[in-house]
């Protein structure tokens, strides 16, 4: 057994190329964690440019379709780019810097991290190169024009699958390549050691806040805590400080996309162990052990594994996982954005379809606490066909609807309210 | 070195010259670098892969390399990539690969087994490894496995006397090269380059140094690949390696020009390059 392991799962299955990066990475990252200069700098990030610590709110018109339970929302939607993927990568690129490389390159799916990546770079003034699938830089036309505006380079990445599995391959070939000076800037809590437990560290602080402000807020500790999985980032950061609570339960939420007789990404629900992009986790896939493309509405959830110490979580029993499929996300996407003026990203969607369940499940005394990852405003485009609210949003799918629609309800082109 | 080998390989199997240790002695007796190429299993279909590692073997390789087609191939630059997408496609099997090396073996090569390690996790270690002893294989290279994370290959290749080829990397460190020269056997794979498999220009001056450093740590036999692609190439790694590894060329004189085209020129395009590269391996050139 290597370092870097949660039971059996993590671990680092790369080329050897790598592991002297990893190596150093690793070092730097338990010196800076131990160093006030670089904590105290984080720090000054978060409060100055991020905006931390992110608010807490309360949704009771929502929690009246979740059998009245008591529904609090960790707001990391409020954050500078608009998710909690701004912790990470903050973090990531001061140590960048620390270490003296002067470029990172990162993977993105929906655009989320690509655009968070590129914000920190500019901040910091680091070359940066986005990887991104083909079919995901189509869908995501404008996050591909916002990493740009910011100054990154972004390469549509064309073989394989051509989405986020693909873009993740392709940054790990450039890593090889050009470890002297990049650093890869991976965007959740996968991949080889440190990587899973270095950003599961830099996302902590949303699970530190948000379980002093329902103290605070309630007087006790929640029932549940509920966030939803992609590579599993947000969730770790708001389970961790709650692990050794042990009356809260920790429930992830995946991607049940057309549920588990269509194509989804409800890994727990459906896969088992094995090894993806240098970790070992429960991954779908086939009799041979070849990689299986997962689907979700949300392309931020859209991912055929999943981190490592969720694996292990999982396994333990400390933690529980259920999947949401894209009509509840999306049910639940739409009730928030009715009831409480919040429009949420779709991948926090599906946390919050778990939620309903849940208080369903415990009634009015219990207390759910939700991380709200992410803003929606990224996925207008997908809502706006979903919900037909553009009038003339013709049946053929594949047509965007055009700038000059008469709906007062949605000006233009979904993707250009950004 | 060849003793230790022998030695592990477990009495009683009746085969203890699997791996690949006797034909890179066999090389250096005449003076001159193994020749080893690889095509991947499935490319352009099973059969056609097969008979183009054959007519590898026939046309001076020594060593064949089956790569085994993979989802996700972080390793490869784009022309293996296509090619074992395009093995994907046509349905390859992982057991395909036990064929190739059975028909790689009966023509007179052993056979390496070149794959990313989730395959060989999903079938089972055990189970994978004694299928590829079955099948005359010689064992196993493993591009994304580090020794750190091998002790069930470590004991499985031990119990059926086959080779495991751990790589090295112009970043490794001291420490590194010593763990994986420790756990290497038949011989130790020194990556040329920083980078992923491809043709290019020249060979730069970190494989020198690498095969050097490795040398120094071990008696196990080096040997140079990514980057190789014609007789001149091999001819100046061979000054100084045990043996030349040759990938993508291959791959793209079976790949041909255009889509289509004749399957029998496409393999003696195969044919043709085998002889320039066995050429280049008894050349021995100063760079
Ligand atoms: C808003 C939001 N939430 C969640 C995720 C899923 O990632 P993770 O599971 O690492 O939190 C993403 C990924 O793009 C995201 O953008």
């Amino acid at each position: 057994m290597t370092a870097g392991r949660f039971g059996d799962f993590g671990g680092r299955y790369v080329p050897e190329a790598l592991i002297p990066a990893l190596d150093e990475l690793d070092e730097a990252r338990r010196s800076a964690m131990a160093d006030p200069t670089f904590l105290d700098e984080l720090d000054r990030l978060h409060r100055t440019y991020t905006g931390r610590p992110s608010i807490i709110t309360e949704v009771p018109r929502f929690a009246e379709h979740a059998g009245g339970a008591r529904i609090i929302l960790k707001r990391e939607d409020l954050n500078h780019t608009g998710s909690h993927k701004i912790n990470n990568v903050l973090a990531q690129a001061l140590l960048t810097k620390r270490m003296g490389k002067t470029r990172v390159i990162a993977e993105t799916g929906a655009g989320q991290h690509g655009v968070a990546t590129a914000t920190a770079a500019a901040l910091m003034g680091l070359d940066c190169t986005v990887y991104m699938g083909k079919v995901d830089t189509e869908r995501q036309a404008l996050n591909v024009a916002r990493m740009r505006m910011l100054g990154a380079e972004v390469v549509p990445v064309d073989h394989g699958s051509a989405t986020l599995k693909d873009a993740i391959n392709e940054a790990l070939r450039d890593w090889v390549a050009a470890v002297d000076t990049t650093h890869y800037l991976i965007g959740t809590v996968t991949g080889p050691h440190p990587f899973p437990e270095m950003v599961r560290d830099f996302h902590r602080i949303i699970g530190v806040e948000a379980r002093e402000q329902v103290l605070e807020h309630t007087g006790r500790l929640p029932d549940v805590v509920v966030a939803c999985v992609g590579g599993g980032s947000n969730a770790m950061g708001i389970f961790h400080r709650f692990i050794e609570d042990e009356g809260v339960r920790l429930v992830g939420v995946e991607a049940g996309g057309e549920g588990l007789e269509g194509r989804h990404a409800a890994r727990f629900a459906s896969a088992t162990p094995g090894v993806l992009h240098g970790a070992m986790s429960y991954l779908m896939q086939d009799e041979d052990g070849q990689t299986v493309e997962s689907h979700s509405v949300s392309a931020g959830l859209d991912y055929p594994s999943v981190g490592p110490e969720h694996s292990y979580l999982r396994d333990t029993g400390r933690a529980e996982y259920v999947y949401a499929t894209d009509d509840e996300a999306m049910e639940a996407f739409a009730l928030l954005c009715r009831t409480e003026g919040i429009i949420p990203a779709l991948e926090s969607a599906h946390g919050l379809a778990g939620a309903l369940h849940l208080g369903r499940e415990l009634g009015p005394d219990a207390i759910i606490l939700v991380n709200l990852s992410g803003r929606g405003d990224k996925d207008m485009h997908t809502a706006a066909e979903w919900f037909g609210l553009v009038d003339d949003v013709v049946e053929d799918d594949e047509i965007v609807p055009p700038g000059e629609s008469d709906d007062p309800g949605a000006t233009g082109d979904g993707r250009t309210q950004l | 070195m060849s003793t230790e080998v022998t030695a592990s390989a477990e009495p009683g199997t009746g085969d203890t010259d699997r791996g690949v240790a006797s034909v890179i002695e066999r090389c250096r007796a005449e003076g001159r670098a193994a020749l080893v190429g690889y095509l991947p299993v499935g490319f352009p279909d099973v059969e056609t892969s097969i008979r183009a590692m054959v007519a590898m073997v026939e046309s001076g390789v020594d060593i064949v390399e089956i790569g085994l087609p993979y989802s996700d191939p972080v390793i490869d630059g784009p022309v293996i990539q296509r090619a074992t997408e395009a093995a994907l496609r046509a349905g390859t099997h992982v057991v395909d690969g036990f064929r190739a090396a059975r028909a790689v073996r009966d023509a007179g090569a052993p056979p390496l087994v070149m794959s990313y390690w989730n395959l060989i996790l999903r079938r089972g270690v055990d189970r994978y490894a004694a299928e590829l002893a079955a099948a005359g294989g010689a064992g196993l290279i493993t591009p994304d496995l580090i020794p750190d994370e091998a002790a069930d290959w470590i004991a499985a290749s031990d119990r059926e006397g086959l080779d495991r080829v751990f790589l090295v990397a112009p970043s490794s460190t001291p420490e590194r090269l010593s763990r994986v020269t420790a756990a290497s056997r038949g011989f130790v794979y020194a990556a040329s380059t920083m980078g992923v498999t491809g043709e290019r220009a020249s060979v730069g001056p970190a494989a020198r140094d690498l095969v050097e450093r490795t040398r120094a740590l071990t008696e196990l036999p080096v040997c140079v690949g990514l980057g190789v692609s014609n007789g001149d190439q091999a001819a100046e790694l061979a000054e100084y390696a045990d043996g030349v590894i040759v990938g993508t060329a291959f791959v793209r004189a079976l790949t041909g020009d255009g889509q289509d085209g004749d399957v029998e020129a496409r393999l003696e395009a195969v044919r043709e390059l085998a002889r320039d590269l066995a050429r280049g391996v008894r050349e021995r050139r100063q760079s």
